[in-house]
């Protein structure tokens, strides 16, 4: 007896992916496994740590808690396509570079989603705004205070860049 | 204090930084050999029974699976795992045979297509148990008549001795006073969000067991191959693979025996890649549970005249290190003071718990936290200032190197200037107001200081110490640097890494050294078959011991180049100068070989090599660490670390009385770890440590019901710190260099850590004495905090 | 933690979905939002033979301005209500309570309907449901039935749905009086965590400043989240005077039944039960009087 596959079509960093997947793999799963994305990361697969963080229709969601199948029709954007379009650094990454707002750089991805999802609706965020945003997101090796640093860092940049 | 170097000690990029915000790391569970297969683990429901009978063949008839795997077989092809201290009776797998020891405790493994696939298997998989009567509580498993977890041990006690150094009794008698309280230490662990994973491959031809694993272990490969029954030779770990987050405690040995032995069985490589619910409750990672009962004897001036500690630590039900844990802090058992009398009896103990594994400072942060809880202590009961009953115990700038009565000498300090330091950042008399005003207004506020000592480079005499039998005093590291034919560095490590920054030390050292920009050295990390000798980045080693082997290299291969200068201009090295690569005559610009020019030489032209120099141009360099190789005298006196770093915390705390929910408001940590190879690295590391620490006071338990069941086995009960409940946290640096090791740094990847538990739990009991309140006991939760607030208000 | 084998069907109308419930009854798993579900799924704690997703039904997706109350569609994300400065302006009490529930990550999958039917007696949204008496339409292939708050929750996790029906939209009723405060608090331990209690009032002052409407109700105090409308009438013609409201607080915490946990005694929640009750009414009771 062997799971039916339900057929998906979903965009995946811009490019269209079909897949034939068993109704129970996640969506973390599917992007890590198949896809071989492996930069979204699995941490508790209960929806708490926030390291499988991918944006949904633009949005930062938690790709542990969706299954492959739920994707279909919508568009994923994982760490891998957070850069630019020549493919150098958005800012963001950059500025995580620039303040060392990582170390092991496992949950790494996971903030940079949810980062950039704040970055995107609110381009002058205050200290507690940008703590909101990555709260959901666990880190034992920063205690958080370069990520805060470095999303300051990338606000304030590209307010720049916009300005200019 | 840096301005004399080029690289080090300055803001710089780190060279690991770039793949991890790009989603390139490679990590265990990132390693995709094809034809893997898969584990889940069948676990014990109950913390203590016989295993009766296991019935595979449902299991085996399920889809896509290729065995199961129980204890009978696998205890009897391999050997069980090393335990620290001389239990040769407290046997350990990572499989149960006939009984189970704790709740979690792995009784099958169940290997399959997919993970879902043996997950599924592994609901099939019927195990009959018995019941045996068991013991949660570390006093309980004390008593005598008490059920024995290991009945061929005899006792629950896995290790037990009272060390008495110096004039103990004396100081209690002639003092003025005594005091005395219990500071308890909850089990928690560090948790990293990535679990242990390890894919195993062997090679029946060349005979050969391929290891991927999330690897943070002094001895890995050695104990992977001696359990399997294997030479050393045929166990090849890979330490590239980048691990995410350790703080000690990936130790998988367990984990990495049984996928060997399926690996080896099954002729195609085998993973596990432990889900949450295993990791919390059967991956064998849990930290120190401890509990200390302190007296301190001093007299009416403040002078602290001696100290007894009766330590009593529950491993739980398998020891591995984990008793080694309450040997460490023997190597600063008096803290940052001078206390010239100690006795201090360590006990560990065994009880139905899921076993501990080596935790951030191996020991260290509790032991500070029940010292310093006896230092606020003290200083409440004389009525006298804590930061001036530390200012006149600590030991003094003028006193170094230290010797204290356990036989450890401390290199160097400023403990002062460094409490001065963060008493200034932390606007100490502002604050003193405003918590002042808080109380009030009817708030309960607290300002916490802790003065802690964060021992750093790893001589863990502690072995030898706990267990004359295991005569090791070697703790070495290494580094290969090679210059290749086109002029680029390459440095070589040989250990794995979990967010330390090794690539950035060791390449901002040997481009120190050689005068060469470090974003031109690539660091890459060895397997186990060729890589030099290593102990892991354990006990805050690294900046110390490979930053002291990268620089020994790159001075060799300094020297290389300068004798080969010395060889062609016919003079002698004392008459050249090294610049930037580049070997000149003093005084004569135009007579200088390139650092091309000499690359060339040294690779291809061996007629213009001096004699004796060896070709090609690499050096490798192996050493122990500093003050290493002593031995325990009779009174268990000896030297433990080589290099103190050292923390000044300022803490304030406002605690609702309401409801008792705690909030951090101000936090500020002065540090100094002597010379910073890379600041942004310590700095990264101390607030993550400090973020540790707000965890285990606070919010972080492994809570146990009374028959013996994980209550807090997900992240849904086990609190791990937020953005939100981390404040802003301020560093102050300073630096007193050390004279033992090269540019005079000191390890610092347990800064923060070693200190926070101890500065919090002091500003909460400072916010809780105008209720005549205190409490000593972590985490301090809402909970626990309420009812403390309560029973004080309704006296 | 990978999910036990399920039949999987992704209803693109409701009509469907309530086709799939009337055959498959007991086996099947509505998954919305997930927030809730797939955890359970995953620790293996729930294992339906059915999941059937509604999350591409359009017309479940809704927020829509009625003259007494806002009707939301029950798939409607929590992100999306929590931005809807109209719905903010008429039930205010969705926006505060919904700053507590979660992350913004499962914000933006998580939906209105989903925490409803999920009916944690810790939950947030359950709370104000019950305290505003929020009505909630079911579905099945036969009728659609509308059930208010006080029958709609039964117990933990448990309500008044049907095998064969679907949450299909929720009623929230908007108070037209003009000096309208409202407020939400919860204790928990971390930020976003479950609530060990949580609080919720809602009130309006006349012209004169006393009180002419009150609601106010308790979550994590017992088999569901409670209302109490009886004390609250106590807070109808006062000026909410200190002891007034201590004293109802006091009542509404000794009145209930809370359980005890890893993180809460008994005690201890209805210790917060009193506290947080009062400092919601006394916050609505602001939020109102700043209202000129």
């Amino acid at each position: 007896m062997s799971e039916e596959l339900y057929p998906i079509e979903v965009e995946v960093n811009g490019v269209q992916r079909t897949a034939r997947v068993p109704a129970r793999l996640s969506l973390v799963d599917w992007l890590r496994e198949d896809l071989r994305l492996t930069g979204t990361h699995v941490g508790c697969e209960h929806g708490i740590c926030g390291a499988c963080s991918v944006m949904l229709d633009g949005e930062p969601v938690r790709s542990c808690l969706m299954f492959a199948f739920q994707a279909n029709g919508h568009r994923v954007t994982t760490v891998e396509g957070l850069a630019q379009p020549d493919g150098s650094m958005s800012v963001l990454q950059d500025s995580f570079c620039q303040a060392h707002a990582l170390q092991c750089g496992y949950c790494t991805p996971g903030m940079l989603i949810s980062a950039q999802g704040l970055l995107n609706t609110n381009p002058r965020p205050t200290d507690l705004q940008i703590r909101e945003a990555i709260g959901g997101n666990l880190c034992r090796c920063t205690g958080y205070q370069q990520i805060v640093d470095a999303v300051k860092q990338a606000a304030s940049r590209l307010s720049k860049e916009t300005a200019s | 204090m840096t301005t004399q170097f080029r690289y080090i000690g300055k803001h710089r990029r780190t060279k690991e930084d770039p793949r991890f915000v790009t989603g390139r790391g490679r990590y265990a569970a990132d390693i995709a050999l094809p034809g893997t297969k898969h584990v889940a683990l069948v676990a014990s429901p109950h913390p203590s029974a016989r295993i009766v009978s296991i019935s595979t063949d449902a299991a085996l008839a399920a889809p896509g699976v290729l065995t199961v795997l129980t204890g009978d077989e696998f205890c009897a092809r391999t050997d069980p795992l090393y335990v620290g201290v001389d239990a040769p009776k407290v046997t350990r797998y990572a499989l149960a045979r006939g009984v189970v020891r704790y709740a979690g405790e792995w009784v099958a493994a169940v290997v399959a297509d997919t993970r879902a696939l043996a997950e599924d298997a592994a609901e099939l998989v019927e195990v009959e148990y018995e019941s045996l009567p068991y013991v949660i509580d570390p006093e309980a498993a004390l008593a005598p008549g008490t059920h024995l977890i290991h009945p061929d041990h005899g006792t629950n006690v896995l290790y037990r001795r009272k060390f008495v150094w110096g004039p103990v009794e004396e100081a209690f008698a002639k003092a003025d006073h005594q005091l005395a309280f219990r500071a308890t230490w909850g089990r928690s662990s560090t948790v990293p969000i990535e679990t242990f994973g390890v894919t195993a491959r062997w090679d029946p031809v060349a005979e050969l067991l391929d290891v991927w694993a999330s690897i943070q272990m002094p001895k890995y490969p050695d104990q992977t191959a001696r359990a399997l029954r294997l030479p050393g030779n045929a166990v090849r770990v890979h330490f590239d693979v980048d691990v995410g987050g350790s703080y000690g405690v990936k130790r998988g040995i367990k984990h990495t025996v049984l996928v060997g032995y399926l690996a080896k069985k099954l002729g195609v490589p085998v993973r596990l890649i432990e889900d949450r619910l295993e990791n919390m409750r059967g991956g064998d990672m849990h930290g120190p549970d401890r509990f200390f009962d302190m007296q301190v004897a001093f007299d009416r001036d403040g002078t602290i005249r001696g100290m007894k500690m009766r330590a009593v630590d529950d491993v739980g039900a398998y020891a591995g290190r984990s008793p080694l844990q309450l040997g460490k802090p023997v190597g600063a058992i008096c803290g940052p003071y001078q206390i010239h009398a100690i006795e201090y009896e360590p006990t560990s103990v065994m009880t139905n718990k899921t076993p501990q594994e080596a935790v951030r400072g191996f020991g260290q942060s509790p032991t500070n936290f029940a010292i310093e809880r006896a230092m606020d202590r003290v200083a409440r009961q004389l009525g006298m200032d804590r930061i001036e009953l530390r200012r006149k115990n600590l030991i003094r700038r003028d006193q170094f190197p230290y010797l204290i009565p356990s036989g450890s000498s401390y290199d160097s300090g400023d403990y002062h200037t460094v409490l001065d330091k963060a008493l200034e950042a932390s606007g100490y008399p502002a604050l003193v107001r405003m918590r002042d005003e808080a109380r009030l207004a009817g708030r309960l506020a607290g300002i916490g200081v802790a003065t802690c000592l964060e021992p750093s480079g790893g001589n863990a005499s502690f072995e030898l110490l706990f267990n004359p039998k295991n005569e090791t005093t070697t703790w070495m590291d290494s580094c290969l640097v090679r210059v290749d034919l086109s002029g680029s560095i390459t440095g070589v490590m040989g250990t794995s890494s979990s967010g330390q920054g090794h690539e950035t030390l060791v390449s901002t050292v040997v481009g120190e050294i050689l005068e060469r920009d470090p974003a031109t050295i690539r660091v890459i990390h060895a397997d186990s078959l060729n890589a030099l000798p290593s102990n892991s980045p354990v006990g805050s080693r690294m900046a110390i011991m490979l930053g002291g082997a990268a620089a020994g290299a790159a001075r060799k291969i300094r020297d290389a180049l300068v004798a080969i200068a010395a060889h062609n201009f016919e003079c002698s090295p004392e008459d050249l100068e090294y610049r930037d690569g580049n070997v000149g005559i003093k005084g004569a610009p135009s007579k200088m070989l390139s650092w091309d020019q000499l690359v060339e030489i040294a690779h291809r032209k061996f007629h213009k090599m001096p004699p004796g120099l060896d070709p090609g141009l690499q050096a490798q360099f192996v050493w122990e660490v500093p003050t290493g190789g002593g031995v325990p005298t009779q009174d268990g006196r000896v030297q433990m670390y080589p290099c103190y770093a050292f923390e000044a915390h300022v803490v304030y705390v406002e605690i609702d009385p309401d409801t008792g929910k705690p909030s951090i408001r101000k936090y500020v940590c002065g540090h100094d770890c002597g010379v910073m190879i890379s600041p942004d690295i310590v700095h990264g590391m101390t607030y993550g440590g400090i973020a540790h620490g707000i965890g285990a006071s606070l919010y972080e338990k492994f809570a146990y019901t009374e028959d013996g069941q994980l209550a807090s086995g997900t992240f849904m009960d086990y609190l791990i710190p937020s953005s939100m409940e981390v404040p802003d946290i301020h560093i102050v640096d300073h630096c007193t260099p050390s004279p033992l090791t090269t540019f005079g740094q000191k390890g610092s990847g347990e800064a923060g850590y070693l200190g926070a538990p101890a500065a919090i739990a002091n500003a909460i009991n400072d916010a809780l004495d105008p209720l005549g309140a205190s409490i000593d006991t972590l985490p301090m939760s809402h909970l626990a905090l309420w009812e403390t607030i309560t029973k004080a208000t309704k006296m | 933690m990978k999910a036990a084998p399920f039949e999987y069907v992704r209803a693109g109308s409701i009509g469907e979905a309530c086709e799939v419930l009337q055959r498959e009854g007991d086996a099947v798993k509505v998954v919305a939002g997930g927030q809730s579900l797939i955890p359970m799924m995953a620790m293996r704690l729930v294992r339906p033979g059915w999941l059937l997703d509604i999350n591409e039904i359009a017309a479940l997706k809704f927020v829509a301005m009625d003259k007494d109350a806002v009707r939301i569609g029950a798939c409607t994300r929590q992100s999306t209500v929590e931005r809807d400065q109209e719905l903010a302006a008429r039930v205010p009490l969705l926006r505060q309570a919904l700053a507590w529930v979660g992350h913004i990550q499962t914000r933006n999958r998580g939906t209105i309907g989903g925490s409803i039917v999920h009916a944690d007696p810790c939950a947030e949204l359950p709370l104000v449901a019950r305290v505003l008496g929020a009505r909630m339409v079911l579905r099945s292939t036969a009728a659609a039935r509308t059930v208010e708050a006080d029958a709609f929750f039964s117990g933990p996790m448990m309500t008044a749905t049907d095998a064969n029906e679907c949450l299909e939209e929720v009623q929230w009723p908007a108070w037209g009086e003009r000096r309208t405060g409202s407020a939400f608090t919860e204790i928990s331990n971390r930020h976003g965590d479950f609530a060990m209690v949580s609080a919720a009032a809602q009130l309006s002052l006349g012209d004169d400043g006393r009180c002419v409407r009150a609601a106010f109700g308790l979550g994590g105090m017992g088999q569901t989240p409670l209302a109490f409308p009886q004390l609250a009438q106590r807070l109808v013609g006062t000026r909410l005077e200190d002891e007034i409201v201590k004293s109802v607080a006091h009542d509404a915490a000794a009145q209930s039944d809370p359980g005890s946990d890893l993180f809460a005694t008994a005690a201890y929640r209805r210790h917060l039960a009193g506290v947080l009750a009062a400092r919601v009414i006394s916050a609505a009771h602001a939020q109102a009087g700043s209202k000129g």
